[in-house]
C-alpha cells in the first residue's frame, strides 16, 4: 500500500515524487467452473487488499463451490463491500450492463470479448484469462519417461480440465513411438489399470462437457485409453494419434483427459505450426538440449513458458498468471494481483512557497532563461547534479 | 495507393473508398510478415530506430518548431519545451536502458522450484496501433513510438489528421528515419480509422476524448486487443483560503493558458470560496498581464486554437456566467483571451464538457469538504490540483479524491519526469505509459519456468498414487509458511 518514491530532476527536485496506490472501486471477479475455488478466491485477495470492495460471480455450472461461496464466504467478510451475485449467462449479461470500475473475467476467448465489449462501454479495465491450445513438444532429445511422467501428470491432472495443462504434443514419429509405452506406463503407474477406480483421477463437469469430449474421441486413432462411462462423465486418459490438424480435437480447447499427438520433422517445423496459431495461455518445450529449450522460448510467445515441466509455475506467487493475444490481456498472482486492482496514481507535491525558483518558467521569456530552462530540462543535464 | 505509408481517401478527398477496397491491408501485411521473420528482435534493430527517431528530431528542429507554429502559433520555445526536449530525452532514456529493461528478470522460488530457472522475459506484442491527437501533436505522437520500438514492435502510427503540418512532417519525413518494413504512418480522418480499427492489432495506445476512447475498446475487444487509452476530463483545480493568491494565480495560470489551454493535463476550473476567489481574480489578471503583456493578442507565448470547429465551441463558452478577466476573441485568427469566468452554474456549458481552450471558470465552495463532494460526484478526472500552505489541506484532497495524476501547489510539471507514469483513471483513461512505463506497456510479460530434464527422482514425490506421508510432504512444501525454513 505504501506510496512508491520516484527519481526526480532539476525542475522537481525540492518536491515529494512518489506513485500512491488507489483501489478503483467496485470490482467484478467473474469465475469459471474448473478450479472454482482458486479462480474465485486468489482474485479475491488482490482486489480485498488493494482496498477495493468486491461482487463475485462464480460459475453456476461448478454448483457445490456455488454454494459454499455464495452461503458461507459472506458471513467471513464485511457484506456492505462484499457481495456474492448467481445466475447464468443471461443474469451475467445483465450484470455487465452496469458500471464497474474493475472487471477480471476468466473463461473463453468468446465470452472474454462479450465481457470486454460491455466494459467498453463504461470505459471499465478489464484483466480477461483465456484459453487456447497449449502446445508441447517433444525434443527427440529426450528421455520419454521423463518426459511421459511430466506430460501425463500435467494433462490428466482435475480430468484435463485445467487452462493451463499441455492440449497437444508435437514430435517426430519416431519420438512418438518412443512416447507411447511410455505415456502408458505412466498413466498405469499413475491410476492404476483400471484408471476409473482410481481415486487421483477426476470427472468431467457436467453432460455437456462429456458429450463434446466423448465426440473428440472419434478424431484421429486411440492409442491409450478411449474408454467412456457417462454415469460417471467419466473419460479415460486417453492418446490419440494420426490426428489431423484440421480435425475437431486440434481445433478447439480440448479441456479433457485427451492427448493428441501431431507430428512435425524438426524443430522449425514445430515452431512454424504454432505461430500459425493463436497465442496460447501456456507454451511448454521438453529436451535434454537447454538449447532446443531456449529456441522455442526465443521463437514463439504464449501467457507463460515451462521448459521440461508442466503447469508448476502457477504455484510461485511470482510468476505472474495471464495470457497474450487470443489468451488473454493483464495478469494477477501475488503482488501482481494487487497492482492489478490498483490505481498507481503519479503524485507531485511542491512546496507553496519558493515561489521565486519558478519565475525561470514564466514568459516573456529572455534568451537566458530560454537557455537554462531547456538545459534543466534535457536529461543530459542530470547527471550534472 | 502506394508509395510512403497508406493515405487511404486522405489524398483524394472528394472520392468515396470503392467497395471492397482496403487501403491499410498491404500495409498491415507487410509489417506483420516483418515482424514475424524477427527482424525487430535483437536490441541492436531497436537501438538503431531510436537514434533514428533522435536523427529525426535533430535534424528537423527547425521543420518541426515551424509545423508547431503553424498548427498552434506555439514559439520555438514552448515547442522545445512542451515537445522536442521531452521527446528527445525519451529517446535518450530508452537508448540508455534499452538492454537493462530488456533483460529477463529472474523471480523468486519456492521448495518445489528451487533448482529450476525462473524469470519474466519482456515480449513484443507484434503489430502496434498508436493513435495520436493534435493538441501536442509530435509529444503524443513520439512518445508513445518510442516505447513500442524499443519493446520491440512493429508500428503503425495515426497522427492527426487536424494538427496538418505536424501530420505533414511525420508522414513524409519520419519514415526516412526508420525502418519502413517494420513502421508506417496511415493517414485519413474519423471515417479511415474506423475502417483501421476493423483490422487486428497486438496493442493499441490511443490519445483523445472519452468519446472515442469507447469507440476504440469496443473495436479492439473484438479481436482481444489490449489498449491503454488515454483521455481526459475536466481536471478539478482546488485553492485554499490559506494560500498565497500571487502564487496560486502565476502557476494555475501558466498551466491553464499554456498551448492556449489545449492540454489534456491543464486544470479545467478553480474550485475556491467567495473570499479567496476575490483574492485570486486581481492575482490572476495581474499574473495574465505579465505573462503574455497588456495585449495577449501580440504575445509571441500565447498559442492558438487549432481550428474553426473547436474555436466557435470556446467562443460559445465565453457566455457562461460572467466574463471577469478576458473575454475577447479574433475569428481571423482563432485567437481567444485568457479568460476567468464566474457566477458559474454547474448545469452551463462550461461546467459540462472538458473545455480545452484558454477559459478558466472559478466555481465557489464554502470548505474542503464541499470541494471534495463536489468533485467526487463527477467522473475521475485525468489531474487534480490543490493549492494550500497546509500541507494536511493538500493531503486530505490526496487522500479523498481519485485521479490520473495529482499536483500539489503545482501544475502539470510532472510530465516531464518520466519516473512518473500518465495515465487515466475512469473516465479519463486506462493504462499508462511514459518512460519504462511505455517499455512495460508495449510489452508482453511472459512468465517462464525452466526445468531440468533429469532429476526425475526429485519429482516422484508429486506422481500418484500417493501415501500419507507424500500427501504431507508436497502440502508442506507447496505452503508458503514453509519456505522461511529453507
Amino acid at each position: 500500500m505504501k506510496d512508491e518514491p520516484v527519481a526526480k530532476n532539476t525542475l522537481t527536485k525540492l518536491a515529494s515524487a512518489f506513485i500512491r496506490k488507489e483501489p478503483f472501486g467496485l470490482v467484478l471477479i467473474i469465475a469459471p467452473w474448473n478450479y472454482p475455488l482458486n479462480l474465485t478466491l486468489v482474485p479475491l485477495v488482490g482486489a480485498l487488499a488493494a482496498g477495493n470492495c468486491v461482487v463475485l460471480k462464480p460459475s453456476e455450472i461448478s454448483k457445490a463451490a456455488e454454494k459454499v461461496l455464495a452461503e458461507v464466504l459472506p458471513q467471513y467478510l464485511d457484506q456492505s463491500c462484499f457481495a456474492v451475485v448467481l445466475g447464468g449467462p443471461q443474469e451475467t449479461g445483465q450484470l455487465l450492463e452496469h458500471k464497474f470500475d474493475y472487471i477480471l473475467f476468466t473463461g473463453s476467448p468468446r465470452v472474454g470479448r462479450i465481457v470486454m465489449t460491455a466494459a467498453a462501454k463504461h470505459l471499465t479495465p478489464v484483466t480477461l484469462e483465456l484459453g487456447g491450445k497449449n502446445p508441447c513438444y517433444v525434443d527427440d532429445n529426450c528421455d520419454p519417461q521423463t518426459v511421459a511422467n511430466r506430460v501425463a501428470w500435467f494433462r490428466y491432472f482435475n480430468a484435463g480440465q485445467t487452462c493451463v495443462a499441455p492440449d497437444y504434443i508435437l514430435c517426430s514419429p519416431e519420438t512418438q513411438e518412443r512416447l507411447l509405452p511410455a505415456l502408458q506406463s505412466a498413466i498405469a503407474r499413475f491410476y492404476g489399470d483400471d484408471p476409473q477406480s482410481s481415486p487421483n483421477l477426476g470427472r468431467i463437469i457436467n453432460q455437456k462437457q462429456f458429450q463434446r469430449l466423448r465426440a473428440l474421441l472419434g478424431c484421429g486413432r486411440v492409442a491409450i485409453g478411449g474408454q467412456s462411462d457417462e454415469s460417471q462423465r467419466y473419460i479415460a486418459p486417453t492418446v490419440l494419434v494420426d490426428v489431423r490438424e484440421t480435425e475437431p480435437v486440434m481445433q478447439e480447447e480440448i479441456f479433457g483427459p485427451i492427448l493428441p499427438i501431431v507430428n512435425v520433422r524438426s524443430l522449425d517445423e514445430a515452431i512454424d505450426f504454432i505461430n500459425r496459431r493463436e497465442k496460447p495461455l501456456a507454451l511448454y518445450a521438453f529436451s535434454n538440449s537447454s538449447q532446443v529449450v531456449n529456441q522455442m522460448l526465443d521463437r514463439t510467445s504464449s501467457g507463460s513458458f515451462g521448459g521440461n515441466e508442466g503447469f508448476i509455475y502457477m504455484t510461485l506467487p511470482s510468476l505472474p498468471l495471464g495470457g497474450v493475444g487470443n489468451s488473454g490481456m493483464g495478469r494477477y498472482q501475488g503482488k501482481f494481483s494487487f497492482d492489478t486492482f490498483s490505481h498507481h496514481r503519479s503524485c507531485l507535491l511542491s512546496h507553496a512557497g519558493l515561489e521565486k525558483l519558478n519565475e525561470i518558467r514564466y514568459p516573456p521569456y529572455t534568451a537566458w532563461s530560454q537557455q537554462l530552462l531547456s538545459w534543466a530540462l534535457a536529461s543530459r543535464s542530470c547527471t550534472l547534479l | 495507393m502506394s508509395g510512403k505509408g497508406s493515405k487511404g481517401a486522405a489524398e483524394d478527398p472528394g472520392s468515396e473508398p470503392t467497395l471492397g477496397m482496403d487501403p491499410f491491408e498491404d500495409t498491415l501485411r507487410r509489417l506483420r510478415e516483418a515482424f514475424s521473420s524477427g527482424r525487430t528482435r535483437p536490441a541492436e534493430f531497436r537501438a538503431e530506430q531510436l537514434r533514428g527517431l533522435g536523427r529525426f528530431l535533430q535534424d528537423n528542429k527547425q521543420l518541426l518548431q515551424d509545423a508547431l507554429a503553424q498548427d498552434l502559433h506555439k514559439s520555438a520555445f514552448e515547442s522545445d519545451i512542451s515537445e522536442l526536449i521531452l521527446c528527445q530525452n525519451e529517446v535518450d532514456l530508452a537508448l540508455g536502458n534499452l538492454q537493462a529493461w530488456m533483460k529477463d528478470e529472474p523471480v523468486a522460488k519456492n521448495t518445489l522450484t528451487k533448482l529450476a530457472s525462473a524469470f519474466i522475459r519482456k515480449e513484443p506484442f507484434g503489430l502496434v496501433l498508436i493513435i495520436a491527437p493534435w493538441n501536442y501533436p509530435l509529444n503524443l505522437t513520439l512518445v508513445p513510438l518510442v516505447g513500442a520500438l524499443a519493446a520491440g514492435n512493429c508500428v503503425v502510427l495515426k497522427p492527426s489528421e487536424i494538427s496538418k503540418a505536424a501530420e505533414k512532417v511525420l508522414a513524409e519525413v519520419l519514415p526516412q528515419y526508420l525502418d519502413q518494413s517494420c513502421f508506417a504512418v496511415v493517414l485519413g480522418g474519423p471515417q479511415e480509422t474506423g475502417q483501421l480499427l476493423e483490422h487486428k492489432f497486438d496493442y493499441i495506445l490511443f490519445t483523445g476524448s472519452p468519446r472515442v476512447g469507447r469507440i476504440v475498446m469496443t473495436a479492439a475487444a473484438k479481436h482481444l486487443t489490449p489498449v491503454t487509452l488515454e483521455l481526459g476530463g475536466k481536471n478539478p483545480c482546488y485553492v485554499d483560503d490559506n494560500c498565497d493568491p500571487q502564487t496560486v494565480a502565476n502557476r494555475v495560470a501558466w498551466f491553464r493558458y499554456f498551448n492556449a489551454g489545449q492540454t489534456c493535463v491543464a486544470p479545467d476550473y478553480i474550485l475556491c470560496s467567495p473570499e479567496t476567489q476575490e483574492r485570486l481574480l486581481p492575482a490572476l489578471q495581474s499574473a495574465i498581464a505579465r505573462f503574455y503583456g497588456d495585449d495577449p493578442q501580440s504575445s509571441p507565448n500565447l498559442g492558438r486554437i487549432i481550428n474553426q470547429k473547436q474555436f466557435q465551441r470556446l467562443r460559445a463558452l465565453l457566455g457562461c456566467g460572467r466574463v471577469a478577466i478576458g473575454g475577447q476573441s479574433d475569428e481571423s485568427q482563432r485567437y481567444i483571451a485568457p479568460t476567468v469566468l464566474v457566477d458559474v452554474r454547474e448545469t452551463e456549458p462550461v461546467m459540462q464538457e472538458e473545455i480545452f481552450g484558454p477559459i478558466l471558470p472559478i466555481v465557489n465552495v464554502r470548505s474542503l469538504d464541499e470541494a471534495i463532494d463536489f468533485i467526487n460526484r463527477r467522473e475521475k478526472p485525468l489531474a487534480l490540483y490543490a493549492f494550500s500552505n497546509s500541507s494536511q489541506v493538500v493531503n486530505q484532497m490526496l487522500d479523498r479524491t481519485s485521479s490520473g495524476s495529482f499536483g500539489g501547489n503545482e501544475g502539470f510539471i510532472y510530465m516531464t519526469l518520466p519516473s512518473l507514469p500518465l495515465g487515466g483513471v475512469g473516465n479519463s483513461g486506462m493504462g499508462r505509459y511514459q518512460g519504462k512505463f511505455s517499455f512495460d506497456t508495449f510489452s508482453h510479460h511472459r512468465s517462464c519456468l525452466l526445468s531440468h530434464a533429469g532429476l526425475e527422482k526429485l519429482n516422484e514425490i508429486r506422481y500418484p498414487p500417493y501415501t500419507a506421508w507424500s500427501q504431507q510432504l508436497l502440502s508442506w512444501a507447496l505452503a508458503s509458511r514453509s519456505c522461511t525454513l529453507l
